[in-house]
């Protein structure tokens, strides 16, 4: 018999006996659209840690300042003096692929207008900055190699910083701040950039030149961190190895004791997104239990519809059909019954994982791996649990079936 | 007869396991059937004839003898080759009909075809024919449950018939009919039997319906107790004129 007379032959079967069909493949249906669902949550928080980290600029490399021994005390991240603008030159020269690094040195410190007062984080940076991380300003510039040199009193407001010392909107160029006491003109505005990867308010900080950090605010000589860009198509992960090496060379690390660490922006994402990946495949998994029920319940009512089609099943064997085609019957029927509902639980779980986007405000997004993965697994799941009904059927002696009350 | 048998039995036994017992339905029947003639078999219930009517169709296996159609060993086919001499060389028609209910008289009529390599152009036409050949052809579209007993056992006669049968087997196929229907359905077996010459093997305990045939079998006790041929055979067409003519007279004087 051919495929295709079986399948008509299946549907008829499956019409036949709608309310139990329907009910059959209700349990499918949740399966599918629950792990839809759950599979586009997790994708969509996902894409959006993904943003967050590419919004940081593209082809990064951190530099850190890491913990390291003075002397018999070890102190923790961050803390080492170690880590120089040498060291920057160094990297600037020696290293290729690099088209932008931006030393930094980060303080923590009130900032005070005419009439009002804001704690926030300074950042000393290089010149060089804005261009890594693609940050334009919205009203003034941004300082340039000219004041990093001389250590100029001059800072960049983050818009927040802005709106609390200026009020919303308003353009503070010209305006005159203090940072611990020292006066700094404000010299430009930066463009809202929203939260970072980590959730920090990335507009609520105060710019201003590192070299004016170390020397005018801290009297240090040393940096806490380098943010670089690398070319385009150079590997990160070269990029990260060279500067290891050049950094352990000019500190003169002993062994795997580095006072520093280097980060990609790749493995911050896979970082970041290695626990949403686990939270989905979690959610996945508990879906997919639904799915292995949905698929009992299949195999169930295919062992009924084989009790109660034994005398059919032995009159088509007497007929002429072969064992094959009796197994092929079934099977196509629970196949069928099983895509049926995979099918419907799809689009269910297509419009959940929508209104869930946009009533519950979740991010949440439908991959076709996702749609692909639940289609091949309600087939997979139709011939797992159909195939035990089907061969009990196909198995049945003609005469036995026959005669069966 | 000078043709070589359709079907040879030689001491064919079947014994079924019903639990610890071993009960004997068939213990040793030896016989031969020519293409062409009309077979009745017949014996009280639980003598073996419908169980030799079963091994005969390819429908069980014996346990022990040997049964040749057609001059192959049946005992040699594989299952599907079992599967084709059920499809296409081998026509039943059982006492219960066995129609598909919810499926018109043509899909049932069909449903031996779909088994066989026939375009699904050519099964309309085939089971449009085979209806027609039964007197149906104005019930295509009817479902089992809309026709009389006589015309369903028709629509399985028809079915029996479409992929053009040597052999008819047939399992009381009048035993849940009333007397005209039964007449009619022998006539039609009659019919076949002499104007197609297909070999007609009927299992009936009904006396009367096993003259309509030219050779009767008895069973007992899974042997053949009896094997001779009719003397004064019945034709279904005078039974039929009589018996209407016989209803036109009492339905007049009352």
């Amino acid at each position: 018999m051919s495929i295709f007379m079986t399948f008509l032959i299946a549907l008829k079967a499956l019409r036949r006996n709608a309310m139990r069909t329907a009910l059959t493949a209700l349990g499918m249906i949740i399966g599918v659209s629950a792990v839809i669902v759950m599979v586009s949550i997790g994708n969509g928080a996902r894409s959006q840690i993904e943003a967050n980290i590419k919004s940081a600029g593209s082809n990064i490399v951190n530099v850190n300042a890491g913990s390291g021994p003075m002397g018999p005390v070890r102190m923790g991240t961050g803390n080492t003096t170690s880590l120089r603008v040498e060291d920057a030159d160094a990297i600037r020269k020696e290293v290729a692929g690099i088209r932008y690094l931006s030393p930094g040195v980060n303080i923590r410190a009130q900032v005070v207008s005419d009439t009002t007062n804001w704690g926030t984080q300074i950042q000393g940076t290089g010149e060089e900055l804005p261009a890594i991380r693609s940050w334009p300003t919205e009203k003034g510039s941004f300082f340039g190699e000219q004041e990093v040199r001389s250590a100029g009193k001059v800072a960049v407001l983050g818009s927040v910083v802005r709106d609390q010392l200026f009020g919303p909107g308003t353009d503070p160029t010209g305006a005159s701040i203090r940072i611990r006491n020292q006066p700094f003109k404000v010299i430009g505005v930066m463009s809202k950039k929203g939260q970072a990867a980590m959730g920090q308010d990335q507009d609520d900080t105060v710019f201003i030149p590192y070299t004016t950090a170390q020397k005018k605010l801290l009297g240090i000589q040393h940096i806490s961190n380098m943010v670089i860009q690398a070319e385009d198509g150079v590997p990160l992960s070269r990029v990260q190895a060279a500067i290891t090496s050049l950094l352990r060379m000019r500190h003169n690390v002993a062994g795997d004791q580095d006072d520093f660490s280097v980060r990609t922006q790749d493995e911050m994402t896979t970082m970041m997104t290695s626990t949403t990946d686990t939270m989905t495949w979690l959610l996945a998994g508990i879906a997919a239990v639904s799915l292995v029920v949905g698929g009992i319940g299949i195999m169930n009512i295919m062992l009924v519809s084989v009790t109660e089609r034994t005398r059919e099943i032995g009159l088509r064997l007497s007929l002429g059909a072969r064992d094959v085609d009796v197994l092929l019957q079934f099977l196509v029927e629970a196949v069928v019954l099983s895509l049926v509902g995979g099918a419907i639980g799809l689009a269910i779980g297509f419009g959940a994982s929508y209104g869930i986007g946009r009533f519950m405000g979740w991010p949440t997004q439908v991959t076709s791996n996702a749609v692909l993965m639940s289609f091949g697994f309600s087939a997979a799941i139709g011939v797992f649990f159909g195939f035990y009904p089907a061969r009990k059927a196909a198995a049945l002696n003609p005469i036995e079936a026959l005669r069966y009350e | 007869m000078s043709l070589a048998p359709l079907i040879v039995t030689k001491d064919l036994t079947k014994t079924y396991h019903v639990g610890e017992m071993d009960v004997p339905a068939l213990r040793g029947v030896t016989m031969e059937v020519y293409p062409g003639e009309f077979v009745a078999l017949t014996g009280p219930s639980g003598s073996g004839k419908s169980t030799f009517m079963h091994m005969l169709g390819c429908l069980d296996q014996p346990t022990s003898g040997s049964y040749r159609l057609n001059g192959r060993d049946v005992a040699q086919l594989s299952s599907h080759a079992l599967s084709r001499v059920r499809n296409a060389e081998i026509g039943f028609v059982f006492q219960g009909f066995n129609l598909l209910s919810r499926t018109s008289a043509l899909e049932n009529v069909e449903l031996p075809l779909l088994y066989s390599k026939v375009k699904a152009r050519d099964r309309r036409a085939r089971a449009t024919a085979a209806l027609e050949a039964v007197g149906l052809g104005s019930r295509l579209d009817h479902h089992p449950n809309q026709l009389s007993g006589g015309q369903q056992q028709r629509v399985a006669i028809a079915r029996a018939l479409v992929n053009n049968p040597k052999i008819l087997l047939a399992d009381e196929p009048t035993g849940n009919l009333d007397s005209r229907t039964s007449i009619e359905v022998m006539g039609i077996f009659q019919t076949l039997n002499s104007e197609q010459g297909i070999t007609v093997l009927l299992v009936t305990h009904e006396h009367d319906i096993a003259e309509y045939a030219t050779r009767v079998v008895s069973f007992l006790d899974g042997r053949v107790k009896a094997d001779h041929p009719v003397t004064s055979r019945r034709d279904a067409a005078t039974d039929l004129a009589a018996f209407l003519a016989q209803r036109h007279e009492e339905e007049r004087t009352a």
